[in-house]
């Protein structure tokens, strides 16, 4: 087997398992680990998941492996399915502060819901291997929003379409909502006013559903526009939503009720304070575990307790971080310091497995580990949540995947010069 | 005599112990010849002893005791080991399964100055009305208010400096601040901490200016923009000396002396190479600190701490030989051009140079909360690096490491006998996500008590309704 020499030195460096990356559709059999299955099976103490030909072809506690087939044994660590990134921007930003390096966001000062940054997706972006070697396997590319500079166009409230992304190498898989601002961001997209959002928003859904306009009257949409919006009304499609007052929570989801749209909330820092009206209407919130200070008067609810109390009123629960696509990676992180604060364990985990799986469409590849499905799941050295945790081994669309990544290559080259004295 | 700590005997280099004896020593002249005009109201409230007994106990000096007991009398850490005996009326705290460490020392804050809510009436951080306000003074920003201090204080965080934003080649002083509740910031004055000087590196300062068509617009024009003003701070110094001189001399010479006028971003910057005011650099890329190094040299000033520094794992060795801190993040990347080689083992590599100083800061409200998160992930990243880091070590970034680079290492960030006791009790291992602070005590006052119920601290959050229960 050809090994790369620096994946060796990172072996010895961590001590870890004795893992080789290869490049080709992988057979293996991975036994006596913690297995976090995420679906019906649960989670399997000294259990096994068998890979052949880079499909799951079983889990659980003593499997045989075709002859020939590698075997490691875990000796207890834990597996569970590849990890959530959150809804941000990987793939379509490079580098923050560079506005050439982000394609993420639209300055056209029209409303274009067929706008797709997708078509920008960059597998070899940095920050999609720097968030896949920490275990991120899937996330959702979500077009940014903002207010031109200086009378410059800006953004709309409806900001376009939403994608499922992996981190595998592959390109955009598929759009899987729409994006929309209701709330204190509104404003400056909609005349300073969060009020008008759902002035403009109410006359974009009926030029949508073929209301005719007076002549003379502005439309606000294209027709390639309308065609976008129209299919997401019919096909119950989401509407992602990014609101934190309680208050304009109870408006969306009534106005959502009225205009017969499937709606997610996104960011949501006071949603624990309306949780029985977002479990009855079963609106899931895609939620920021780390609010918890009054950052503006939208959130002057925010609180840690917020997951749980969500959970504990029965909402359906995926975490997100309101940041750049470089802290993709920190979403594990989040969901740990959910968990500290009162979310069952299991739950911060479907948070960025299961959960964001099911909202958007991912189940097929992603979320739980199942037979027949690719292998994309991942190795731990300890709780998955926890921070001193780190990846071991992963595999992605069924191959086993390199850890190595620009960071690590910068980190061996300095090293190496800290132990001759010489990183000067 | 000195009688420096054991973390200074262990890792002192000769070019460090002496920049500790000159900043012990300026400490004392300033706070005898130039009385601070804004001054601390600080006042600790008597307190009974306290008596944490059988706790895993991390003294911030490089020490772990096991099953080890702390007493505190008089708002003053009395002693660290075993068997100690409570004074009659102490407080008794269980430490059985707990873990106290030093209070937490943030190096790199803007609570206060760019408070919550983060609106338009609140952005008193950056002075950005020219490249060199060096006489402003963060303090005067500072709004007590901040609910982020509370938030910060139940992450264990005990003192903060709260520094002006990086707009400006030089953007001000700092303020050391204890993390009490006040109506007043110099009732959180830190007593007796120097103020810092806050100098900025690289792309903010040269785009805030660049893109008005003024200078700076590039890094050459950045260093151009600070050599100016050390010139002119060394012109003033020497005007000063001179008419000190004369005075001193008495006589004829004595009476005529007119003194020069006073200048207060000049007195700023005559503080620093007087070295009564540590340098506090934003610098993110390797070779600008080496640049800035260089400049330190060039007009005898003395760097107490890069902050960000990003890419401080490449000159790691040059840090340590320079006794100069590096204030890292854990992982933060990629935000800018000069963060963008930014790697998880930044804080390990600082700290594994022979003599190299790391610190651990947040420049951020939410991550305030929680440097000691911050911190394990640098200790694992660094022990998958082959960097082994025990807790006893890690627990310097955040406590006696940046209470060196502020200049209070006598008072605070360990737990050795006659420092403040600011202290904090974790209900487990510090060094990880489900770690808690339990209590936090400054100097020796128990400031915060987890699952204790109560109002909120800031008076902002006092009486909102969207703070209350649930609704349907």
């Amino acid at each position: 087997m050809n090994v790369p020499r620096t994946a060796l030195l990172a072996s010895f460096l961590l001590g870890t398992l004795p893992f080789a990356f290869t490049a080709h559709a992988d057979s293996v059999l991975l036994e006596n680990g913690l297995i976090h299955t995420q679906g019906p099976a649960g989670s399997l103490k000294g259990g096994s998941v068998l890979i052949v030909d880079g499909r799951i072809r079983a889990i659980g506690e003593h499997l045989s492996a075709p002859a020939g087939t590698r075997v490691v044994d875990l000796k207890g660590r834990a597996v569970t399915p590849a990890l959530f990134g959150g809804l941000g921007q990987l793939g379509v930003l490079e580098v923050s502060e560079e506005s050439v390096t982000d394609d993420s966001t639209l300055h056209l000062g029209q409303m274009r819901p067929e706008f797709d940054p997708s078509y920008a997706f960059n597998p070899d972006s940095v920050p999609v291997s720097v968030a896949r070697v920490d275990g991120v396997g899937f996330a959702v590319l979500v077009p940014g929003a903002s207010a031109g500079a200086k009378g410059a166009p800006g953004s709309s409230i409806l900001h376009g379409l939403a994608s499922l992304t992996s981190t595998d190498g592959r390109g955009p898989l598929a759009p899987v909502a729409l994006s929309v601002t209701l709330g204190q961001d509104a404003g400056p997209l909609a005349g300073d006013s969060r009020a008008a959002a759902y002035m403009l928003l109410s006359q974009a859904l009926e030029e949508a559903r073929g209301g005719q306009t007076a002549p003379g009257e502005q439309r606000l949409l294209t027709a390639a526009g309308r065609r976008v919006l129209a299919r997401f009304i019919a096909e119950q499609r989401p509407f992602l939503i990014e609101l934190d007052r309680a208050a304009d929570i109870r408006t969306a989801v009534a106005f959502a009720a009225r205009e017969k749209l499937k709606i997610m909330i996104v960011g949501g820092a006071e949603a624990w304070r309306v949780a029985p009206l977002l479990a009855s209407a079963h609106v899931p919130v895609v939620l920021n575990p780390l609010d918890d200070l009054p950052e503006s008067f939208d959130q002057i609810g925010a609180t840690l307790q917020n997951a749980a109390r969500l959970h504990a009123a029965g909402v359906t629960l995926a975490f997100t971080l309101r940041a750049s696509p470089h802290d993709a990676r920190k979403l594990r992180q989040a969901a740990g310091i959910a968990v500290a604060n009162g979310l069952p364990w299991a739950a911060g985990l479907a948070a960025i497995t299961t959960t964001p799986a099911e909202l958007f469409g991912a189940t097929a590849e992603f979320g739980a580990l199942a037979v027949g499905e690719p292998a994309n799941l991942v190795v731990w050295s300890g709780d998955p949540l926890e921070v001193t945790s780190m990846v071991e081994a992963q595999w992605l669309d069924g191959h086993e995947r390199s850890l190595r990544t620009r960071q690590t290559e910068l980190r061996d080259r300095y090293l190496e010069k800290l132990r001759a004295g010489r990183a000067r | 005599m000195l009688n420096p700590n054991t973390w200074l005997a262990r890792r002192a280099t000769p070019l460090f112990a002496g920049v500790a004896l000159v900043a012990l020593s300026t400490t004392a002249a300033l706070a005898a010849d130039s009385p601070d005009p804004y001054p601390s109201t600080y006042a600790v409230s008597p307190t009974p002893a306290l008596l944490i007994r059988g706790a895993t106990v991390l003294t911030g000096s490089g020490a772990r005791l096991d099953r080890a007991d702390v007493l505190v009398v008089d708002g003053r850490v009395a002693a660290v080991g075993t068997a100690l005996v409570a004074p009659v009326g102490a407080r008794l705290v269980d430490g059985t399964g707990r873990w106290v460490t030093p209070g937490l020392i943030d190096l790199h804050s803007h609570l206060g100055v760019y408070p919550s809510p983060a609106v338009s009436a609140h952005m008193d951080g950056n002075e950005m009305t020219a490249p060199v306000t060096a006489n402003v003074w963060a303090e005067h920003s500072v709004w007590p208010i901040d609910p982020g201090f509370e938030t910060a204080l139940e992450g264990g965080v005990t003192t903060l400096q709260i520094l002006p934003g990086s707009g400006n080649l030089i953007g001000g002083r700092s303020v050391v601040l204890k993390n009490v509740a006040a109506v007043t910031y110099q009732a959180m004055k830190f007593p007796g901490a120097a103020q810092g000087l806050k100098m900025a590196c690289g792309e903010n300062p040269k785009r805030v200016y660049g893109t008005k068509g003024v200078a700076p617009m590039t890094r050459m024009g950045n260093v151009a923009g600070y050599r100016a003003q050390w010139i002119e701070a060394s012109e003033y110094l020497r005007d000063w000396k001179e008419y000190e001189a004369k005075k001193r001399a008495g006589g004829k010479a004595a009476d005529d002396a007119k003194a020069p006028k006073r200048d207060l971003r000049l007195e700023t910057l005559a503080g620093a190479l007087k070295g009564e005011i540590p340098v506090q650099m934003h610098c993110y890329r390797a070779d600008e600190m080496a640049i800035m190094l260089d400049m330190s040299r060039e007009f005898g000033f003395h760097i107490a701490a890069f902050h960000h520094a990003t890419e401080a794992y490449k000159i790691a060795n040059l840090l340590a030989e320079h006794g100069v801190c590096a204030a890292m993040w854990a992982d933060w990347w990629g935000f800018k051009m000069e963060s963008n080689d930014g790697i998880e083992e930044n804080i390990a590599i600082v700290d594994a140079a022979p003599g190299g100083c790391a610190i651990v800061h947040s420049d951020s409200q939410e991550d305030v909360q929680r440097l000691n998160q911050e911190a394990a992930k640098a200790q694992a990243r660094g022990a998958a690096a082959g960097l082994s880091i025990p807790p006893e070590r890690a627990i310097t970034w955040l406590t006696s490491n940046p209470a060196r680079a502020l200049g209070i290492e006598r008072q605070t960030g360990t737990l050795e006998p006659g420092k403040m006791a600011d202290l904090v009790v974790w209900d487990h291992d510090p060094f990880s996500v489900y770690a808690h602070a339990e209590q936090v005590y400054i100097d020796g006052v128990l400031q915060y008590q987890r699952g204790a119920s109560g109002p909120p601290r800031s008076d902002f959050l006092l009486g909102q309704p969207a703070t209350s229960g649930a609704t349907p």
